[in-house]
């Protein structure tokens, strides 16, 4: 859909005060960095900013197609045409990646802030087009916004203090934490702390709600099916995996091993460093694979789930409209074809007419037989093998229970990418399909 | 002046206040022992513990939502009757005639930012490594907490009776069509068949536990209903219980040993 001269007029009030608040953010920064830091260089900086943030928020506010700040029309219908599942889902990993191995460069309060500015200019140009806004603005999604905010903000501050401790630790210090071991009476010190954060959330909500109204579409009807129809944002990850899993194991399988690992693992995770303060180094191996769990398998999808999928769960761009007719040709392959079709050129193994029953399982065995094999293979043999190479100290330390339990889960969350390299790669669909049995994987 | 000395000198002040105002040291001790809101606190605490920037104020925060969602909830349950006739009528008249027109504004907004800040206080706790013993335990009541924040949250969004409503529980509660044994789309659904009779079929398998009928109808909106407003609320208040109890007992706010 293009834009047109409507839509611009009902965003230019959001997208003036929008830049006028990143306006003044700035200006707030650089009077701090002026007045109580000294820092009279970054503090032009920022000021410069907030005077350009003003210039955008006036052409904003004009509501006309040729001032209203957006990407070039190009870059749009470029960012459309590279974007889908494969490219998001490898951006964004190179991306995490990146952030955590410099993480000494962003942690630094300038930088962090540069990227900030760029994000939330990104974001508001953005905003100038038709089709993202409808997406982002629509009242359920706008939390996963705040969210992705709220979590930047939080790692930065949470490995600012990692990065600080770990040099500590290094050079054979406590980490900061330790340092200060004075207490102080809860009244008033923690009383007044918490009577503030309640007035502040109350007067954030207050403001929310007045802002927002809350979603109310028509009577609920069950014949008229909307599409896409969408779990609750917070399920959306599990919804995605849908795309990869049947729902037997994305819905309820996956979903319950998440919870159960994230109960197991004060019970598996034996080292006895990093208690009680921010820390990287002393427990990478946690560190790394809480992080995927929780940036890479539940936060991306969500955003996947939520902004880039659109009618029949098809992928769109975030500037492309949602239409309906969107053709997606599906050419995947499950793993038993592959091996006695295409590559043996035989058929696939069938029970003959009338077979008893367990002559009807004897060849379903024989047809999956493949697959059953490289699960039992990755299931079975992977862990002892593991544990003999790279967990060799683990297995050491940990004991066979707690091993074998902290293996097979790990095994089992990387089902999700390696099923989702597997299907862009090969366009496999299912690894056993048994379809007689409804066990599909 | 001489009238606030009058009144906290009064018997009824004195009966509801044990102790006088907090403004020296004995006091400010005193009050924390004697208050029974107060009380789940300690009397005094790690200066470092209640830093800002290592707490994030995440979990107190979650837990005013929580308060919030149950007052606002309350107000709500005036207003709506959980009935095919009226729940989205009366969704409808309190955004057009109720007066205080943003109450279910204020309950959704406070809902989703409740899951937010769970996952932002799991995640602080997490990267302080704050799980690790003697909290094992406490962790893994977080966790089932996390997880009836998120039903919390599933089981009312049902309840205005629209069609994002109905059709986001119906994606939702599909999946448990597909649990193996207990799913009639699940694998091995076969295996509890006796005589020749299946015994999970779509009217008896764990979708009809959950939705008390084969599709989303006035028995999933009574259901859900009575889950979110007492049942689920019930449990979280005593896991919440649990949970304050046990960062007391399992050495206070966390810190480096």
């Amino acid at each position: 859909m293009h834009s047109n001269g409507l839509f611009l007029k009902d965003v230019a009030g959001f997208l003036g005060s929008y830049y006028t608040g990143i306006a003044v953010m700035n200006a707030v920064a650089a009077l701090i960095l002026w007045r109580k830091k000294g820092q009279t260089g970054w503090a032009v900086v920022w000021a410069t900013v907030a005077g350009a943030m003003m210039i955008l928020a006036s052409l904003a506010l004009s509501g006309a197609e040729s001032f209203v700040p957006a990407l070039p029309a190009a870059a749009r219908t470029l960012v459309n045409a590279l974007s889908g599942p494969v490219l998001y889902t490898l951006g964004t990993t190179a991306l995490f990646t990146i952030l955590f191995v410099f993480r000494k460069f962003f942690v630094q309060p300038m930088v962090a802030w540069a990227i900030l500015n760029v994000a939330l200019v990104l974001m508001g140009l953005s905003m100038a087009d038709e089709n993202f806004a409808a997406i982002v603005m629509k009242p359920d999604n706008v939390p996963i916004v705040g969210l992705v905010f709220l979590l930047a903000f939080f790692t930065w501050v949470a490995t600012k203090q990692a990065v600080v401790n770990d040099e500590r630790i290094r050079q054979g210090l406590p980490p900061m934490e330790k340092l200060d071991d004075e207490k102080v009476l809860v009244w008033p010190d923690l009383v007044y702390t918490e009577l503030i954060c309640m007035v502040a959330v109350s007067a954030l909500l207050l403001v929310w709600a007045i802002a927002l109204p809350a979603p109310l579409e028509e009577p609920a009807s069950s014949v008229k099916t909307p599409n896409p129809s969408k779990a609750p944002w917070y399920f959306l990850g599990l919804q995605e995996m849908l795309v990869y899993f049947d729902p037997w194991y994305a819905g309820v399988v996956l979903p319950s091993l998440v919870v159960f690992g994230l109960m197991a693992m004060p019970y598996l995770d034996f080292n006895k460093k990093g208690n009680g303060y921010y820390s990287i180094e002393e427990r990478k191996f946690s560190y790394l694979v809480y992080q995927f769990g929780f940036f890479e398998l539940w936060i991306t999808l969500i955003i996947l789930g939520t902004f880039l999928r659109g009618p029949n769960w098809n992928f769109y761009g975030p500037f492309e409209y949602w239409t309906p007719y969107k053709v997606e040709v599906l050419n995947n392959v499950d793993l038993p074809q592959m091996f006695w079709v295409n590559l043996l050129d035989r058929p696939l193994p069938r029970a003959p007419q009338g077979a008893g029953a367990l002559t009807q399982v004897g060849y379903i065995l024989l047809r999956e037989a493949p697959g059953l094999a490289v699960m039992a293979a990755y299931l079975l043999l992977l862990p002892p093998l593991l544990a003999v190479t790279v967990f060799r100290s683990f297995f050491a330390k940990m004991g066979f229970i707690r091993y074998m339990i902290m293996a097979n889960l790990m095994l089992l969350m990387l089902s999700l990418p390696l099923k989702m390299v597997l299907r862009w790669t090969l366009n496999l669909k299912y690894i056993v399909s048994i379809p007689e049995f409804s066990l599909n994987f | 002046m001489a009238i606030g000395e009058t009144i906290r000198n009064s018997q009824i002040w004195k009966s509801i206040f044990r102790h006088p105002m907090p403004l020296d040291r004995r006091n400010r001790i005193v009050v924390m022992l004697t208050n029974f809101f107060l009380h789940l606190h300690p009397v005094s605490i790690k200066k470092q513990g209640i830093a800002l920037s290592f707490t994030w104020c995440m979990g107190g925060v979650t837990f005013f939502l929580f308060l919030v969602e149950t007052v606002t909830g309350v107000l709500l349950m005036f207003y709506y009757r959980p009935t095919l006739e009226w729940a989205y009528n009366d969704i409808l008249a309190l955004r057009d005639v109720t007066s205080l027109g943003i109450l279910r504004e204020l309950h959704r907004w406070g809902a989703h930012a409740m899951v937010i800040t769970t996952w932002l206080h799991m995640y602080r706790v997490f990267l302080t490594g704050s799980y690790k013993p003697p909290r094992e335990f406490n962790w893994v009541i977080g966790v089932i907490l996390l997880l009836l924040t998120l039903l919390l949250s599933f089981t009312g969004y049902l309840l205005p009776w629209d069609q994002l409503a109905i059709w986001a529980i119906t994606v939702g509660s599909n999946m448990a069509r597909a649990t193996p044994i207990l799913g009639y789309e699940g694998p091995g659904q076969q295996l509890l068949t006796i005589g020749g009779i299946d015994m999970i079929t779509d009217a008896s398998d764990a979708r009809f536990g959950l939705l008390g009928a084969r599709f989303v109808g006035e028995e999933t909106l009574n259901r859900f209903y009575v889950l979110h407003c007492i049942a689920i609320p019930l449990a979280v208040a005593l896991l919440l219980a649990i949970h304050f109890w046990r960062v007391r007992k399992d050495g206070g706010i966390s810190g480096p040993l």
